[in-house]
């Protein structure tokens, strides 16, 4: 049986890890490869690393420290933000990523979904959906890095899912945009209404507080991975005896 | 010991030497069988789909060199199905070292289409590759096609079915894994193979 996968994620901002509220007022939680290596020896199943910056300021990430992380670790990563590109993702997964993910870029121009999956083939493209509610429906934002620049699109959500996988995404991760850094919970009701709809890999992001938010959100949305940040980087929960816990609890994952 | 990557030009071939980098090898990145003629074992690895692939390989000399190689020959992910003899996948023909055919994966009620996470290895009969890991130990698996466990498949997973998770025939082995991407299990089985007698 495929194992649930336990994903912890990186913002990375100007070289750094950085740990935002509801994607505001970021703190600095540490150097990039030293957090990457950290988690892969204690048991993470991939990485995220999202350069939070790199849409905002039209600019991509930078190769090279994504060599460096590859060279590092031994788990799969992916490399997301400000990826416009079939050049931009080929110099990263050339450089060592697994993956690439796309969000903003993808809203702008949809196509590009298409074109990474045919130059790369669907098992490395990632397409990463910021969702919150607007009035009543769950809907698509973009940008949102940078709260000055965050426009709320018109699609839905659900709709952007399952045209992103139809388009050739192999994975889809969806940020739930109003748990973020709360650590209430992830929204179970969005997550299972995109399973739903989401023939791929489907992972949750957004909400991560304890270690039974993991088991409800594995049981109640079949999600494949969930993926949370301030939760690993501030040791609420240490990676080890989350898993032990979840095997406990009738969760496959990779012990 | 020497040891060289097979330039498929796809886009896990860094991830690849850094694995075998980490274990001290010191791996060749050859583009042309005569790149590689100092080696005295060899890596092909490959994502993305079997036809751009294969077609590389033709127009380099390294399908038909490997179709005649005899030095251990490990093949990864995509590499490993290049070994069969063809694939549904862009419908291509490929090296045939190894007999049966790539077929697109049904997961069933398993999970979503492709195979992408870690899961379970089960070892159907003697596989050096395996020494020293445990049974059911997990490695990471990224796919959406697939070889049907049939007679050479030595190691097997479970989705939708019986998959192919390492495949072996005489010199030619293959894994459907990233063993490069599966932790301390995965570089177990790259240095088997490096410590493989030729």
């Amino acid at each position: 049986m495929l194992a649930r996968r336990i994903i912890p994620c990186l913002d990375v901002k100007d070289g750094r890890v950085v740990k935002g509220v509801r994607f505001r007022d970021h703190e600095d939680v540490g150097d990039i490869t030293g957090l990457a290596a950290r988690y892969a020896a204690e048991g993470a199943d991939e990485l995220v690393f999202y350069d939070i910056a790199a849409s905002p300021q039209a600019r991509t990430v930078e190769p090279r420290w994504v060599s460096e992380v590859a060279r590092r670790i031994d788990i799969p990563f992916c490399v997301a933000g400000g990826i416009r590109s079939v050049d931009d993702a080929r110099a990263r997964l050339f450089a060592g990523a697994d993956k690439i993910s796309v969000n903003s870029p993808a809203l702008e121009n949809p196509a590009l979904i298409d074109a990474l999956a045919r130059e790369f083939g669907s098992q490395c493209v990632v397409v990463g959906v910021d969702s919150r509610v607007i009035d009543g429906q769950w809907r698509v934002h973009r940008n949102t890095g940078d709260p000055d620049k965050t426009v709320t699109e018109a699609r839905a959500t659900l709709d952007w899912i399952a045209e992103a996988a139809d388009r050739g995404a192999g994975e889809i991760v969806l940020n739930c945009m109003d748990q973020d850094g709360v650590r209430e919970g992830y929204d179970l009701d969005q997550l299972a209404a995109a399973r739903a709809v989401c023939p791929v890999p489907l992972i949750a992001s957004g909400g991560a507080g304890a270690k039974e938010h993991f088991a409800t959100v594995f049981k109640t949305a079949q999600v494949d991975g969930a993926l949370a940040a301030s939760v690993f980087h501030k040791g609420v929960i240490a990676i080890p005896e989350l898993k032990v816990w979840l095997l406990s609890q009738g969760v496959e994952v990779r012990p | 010991m020497t040891l060289a990557i097979i330039d498929t030009s796809t886009a896990n071939i860094a991830s690849v030497r850094f694995a075998l980098e980490r274990l001290g090898a010191d791996p060749v990145i050859a583009a042309t069988p005569d790149e590689a003629r100092d080696a005295d074992r060899l890596i092909l690895p490959g994502v993305g789909a079997a036809g751009p692939a294969m077609a590389r390989l033709e127009a380099s000399g390294w399908a038909d060199a490997l179709r005649s190689e005899t030095r251990p020959l490990l093949g990864l992910c995509l590499g490993m199905q290049l070994l069969f003899e063809g694939s549904d996948e862009s419908d291509v023909d490929c090296l045939g070292l190894i007999p049966g055919r790539i077929t697109r994966l049904d997961p069933g009620a398993d999970g979503p289409w492709p195979h992408m996470g870690w899961n379970r290895l089960e070892t159907v009969r003697d596989e050096p590759l395996m020494a020293g890991v445990d049974e059911g130990a997990h490695v990471y698996f990224v796919h959406g096609y697939h070889a049907a466990a049939g007679p050479h498949a030595s190691v097997i997973t479970n989705y939708g079915g019986p998959v192919t998770a390492i495949v072996r025939r005489g010199h030619a082995a293959g894994c459907q894994f990233h063993p490069e991407r599966s932790g301390a299990v995965g570089a177990r089985i790259l240095q088997n193979f490096l410590e493989a007698r030729t």
